[in-house]
């Protein structure tokens, strides 16, 4: 019994230094939390908040009423199908790009590296009117364009191009630090033992970016559903045509149909937060598993 | 199935990875490539495998005497176990070693039942039967690398191909493992290469050993044959340890057979420090004057380093235990070197 006490007392103040030592005092923890906290609560949960606040104002009959229009439904429609095209043509691209950097070696490798990134680096609106000088009517290819018949400009594929040119970074980003990690060894083993290139690609090399790509696929969905600053430089904004959810939202802003905006655009925020928690869901995945 | 290479040449970029290499292993030998990192061992495995490719018009590859320098790699049936395994990480043991055999064309595919037969009969020969389930992940690298020669075996390799075996594991794993490579070897009798840069690991289970350096095969022969003849510089030192002396100082401390010969007074030689004999200098004759400078007992041999009275050159000296004791030394005691056996190279041979 005396040696046991003996004993907590003689370690007790050892602990309490090594803790000390490596602790910031009570106060400043405290207001550095209460910063982080407040910060968040003011810029990311209250707009989240008046988002459905305003949006439901009228009650709820109205707010489906808007979502319901007419215009609203094509706008969401319009959204979709973008999403639909652009992200699975990311994803081709995205691996095929990632593919190439991470497992071989070729002259301009950096420069194809650099240029993943432009994306990025350019404005979206600058991004849209390449596009613009490009396809449009005084663009380059734009009296062969209207000879043909073809529209791009303030039609569909326009939005999809805008929005597959801002969205593309996404998946390769993702990817290219992952399968460089992985080096090319288990591809290496999988040809020695006869797998065709194909066959490695399906069994080995997929499975093992299954999850870093579907984290890509997550973030660029959610940006292509809500580009707009490209997709508005392309779109023309015709009712019921070339206006995407972002789009809709602005139009109905600028009438002064606030909660009709605010109704579209908490659907919008909705998309966001499922996203959210998807890619939680992901990332508990990649870390849960080897 | 025999193996040869001939004038292989390899640049990456500006760095000559292979020069003019020949390479001659014949049927059910284990071969070992042993060479320091960046000697071109690797690569030279890699270009047999298929992995690589021999410089255009630079040199051929032959299995049993076929040309298969243009064969890809998955046609060659060679079996390939990478440093660090390279095992499937996102499959389990089971499906790793059933990989090769699942990804053949439907008609060369085995049944299902066949396959699953033949996956764990070779799990039995590498001794994992119970471990099939796991995930590679959740083995030791001891296992990890008998799961990968499993798997290299499936696909009934006419060679097999180790690159750095057991560079990754702990000492003792490695011992253990490497004796067991020789006893596997002898029962599968499958020509082997593989590629070490640990000279005792390859002296020891080597039926022959290709010392590379620079791009360049130095030389080739028995573990006892590289040992006791080495043919260059490089080989003896890189072979164990070694003094470099200068000749003339010894001219009279070696005895006349193991004298060097030829016409090169002037040169090194080369002796280890296993093959000089040390006696007490008060006991007359002849021999080397020499200062004890350091004595390291602690092993199954004892070190001393010494120095030359006439050129103040360090000399390291092992001599058993009971010898040290029997002289019973002290640091700066004066004693006399004899070398029993030596070596030396002509100059324009060194490197």
């Amino acid at each position: 019994m005396a040696s046991a006490i003996a004993s907590t007392l003689a370690t007790r103040p050892v602990r309490a230094v090594s803790h000390r030592a490596t602790r910031d005092p009570a106060w400043a923890r405290w207001t550095l939390t209460a910063v982080a906290l407040l910060f968040l609560a003011f810029f990311l949960v209250l707009p989240l908040l008046v988002v459905f606040v305003q949006a439901l104002d009228k009650g709820g009959a109205y707010f489906l009423a808007t979502v319901r229009e007419p215009d609203a439904l094509a706008s969401i429609r319009l959204t979709l199908l973008t999403v639909a095209i652009a992200v699975p043509a990311n994803v081709t691209f995205g691996v095929s790009a990632a593919w190439a950097i991470a497992k071989f070696r070729f002259p301009g490798k950096s420069l194809l590296t650099t240029l993943i990134d432009l994306p990025f680096a350019v404005s979206p609106v600058i991004s849209g009117l390449i596009y613009v000088l490009v396809f449009g009517a005084q663009g380059w290819l734009g009296p062969w364009l209207i000879d043909h018949n073809i529209r791009i400009i303030f039609a569909v594929p326009g939005i999809i191009l805008a929005t597959t040119f801002v969205t593309f970074p996404f998946v390769a980003r993702e990817l290219i630090p992952l399968m460089q990690a992985q080096g090319t060894d288990e591809e290496y083993s999988a040809v020695t033992l006869g797998a065709s290139g194909w066959q490695t690609f399906w069994r080995v090399t997929l499975p093992n970016i299954r999850w870093g790509l579907l984290y890509g696929v997550i973030l660029c969905n959610a940006r292509a559903m809500g580009e707009f600053g490209a997709v508005s430089v392309v779109s023309g904004h015709i009712r019921g045509e070339t206006n995407t959810m972002p789009l809709h939202v602005e139009i109905l802003y600028n009438e002064y149909n606030i909660v009709g905006a605010f109704a579209v655009a908490s659907l919008l925020a909705l998309l966001a937060l499922a996203t959210l928690v998807l890619k939680s869901i992901v990332e508990w995945r990649q870390t849960g598993t080897p | 199935m025999s193996i040869e290479a001939h004038g292989i040449r390899k640049k990456f970029g500006a760095y000559t990875a292979l020069d003019g290499v020949d390479l001659n292993v014949p049927q059910g030998k284990l071969v070992a490539l042993l060479g320091p990192s960046g000697s071109g061992k690797t690569t030279l495995l890699r270009i047999i495998a298929g992995l690589e490719f021999p410089d255009p018009g630079s040199g051929r590859v032959l299995f049993h005497g076929e040309d298969v320098t243009d064969v890809p790699a998955g046609k060659r049936r060679v079996g390939f176990v990478f440093q660090h395994y390279a095992l499937f990480r996102h499959m389990s043991v089971f499906d790793n070693v059933a990989f090769g055999l699942r990804v053949r064309r439907r008609r060369d595919r085995p049944s299902k039942e066949s396959i699953a037969e033949r996956a764990h009969k070779l799990l039995e020969l590498v001794q994992l039967e119970g471990l099939a389930g796991r995930y590679p992940s959740q083995l030791s690298g001891g296992e990890r690398q008998r799961v990968a020669l499993a798997r290299a075996l499936a696909v009934e390799p006419k060679v097999l191909l180790l690159d750095e075996p057991f560079g990754a594991l702990d000492a003792r794993v490695r011992k253990d493992l490497r004796r067991w490579l020789r006893r596997f070897h002898d029962e599968i009798q499958l020509t082997t290469i593989f590629v070490t840069h640990d000279q005792e690991e390859a002296l020891e289970i080597a039926d022959e050993v290709v010392i590379m350096n620079k791009a360049h095969v130095e030389q080739v022969g028995t573990p006892q044959e590289v040992y006791d003849r080495p043919a260059s510089p490089f080989v003896y030192q890189f072979l164990g340890n070694v003094n470099v002396l200068r000749a003339p100082a010894l001219a009279h401390s070696v005895p006349r057979g193991a004298r060097p010969e030829g016409p090169n007074p002037e040169g090194q030689i080369y002796v280890r420090p296993h093959d000089i004999e040390v006696t007490a200098h008060d006991a007359g004759g002849t021999g080397l004057s020499a200062v004890v400078r350091h004595i390291h007992a602690a092993g199954p041999q004892a070190r001393l380093l010494v120095e030359q009275v006439q050129t103040r050159e360090h000399v390291e000296v092992e001599i058993s235990r009971s010898e040290l004791s029997n002289l019973g030394l002290n640091v700066n005691d004066l004693v006399r070197l004899r070398l029993r056996q030596t070596h030396s190279f002509d100059e324009d041979y060194a490197i």
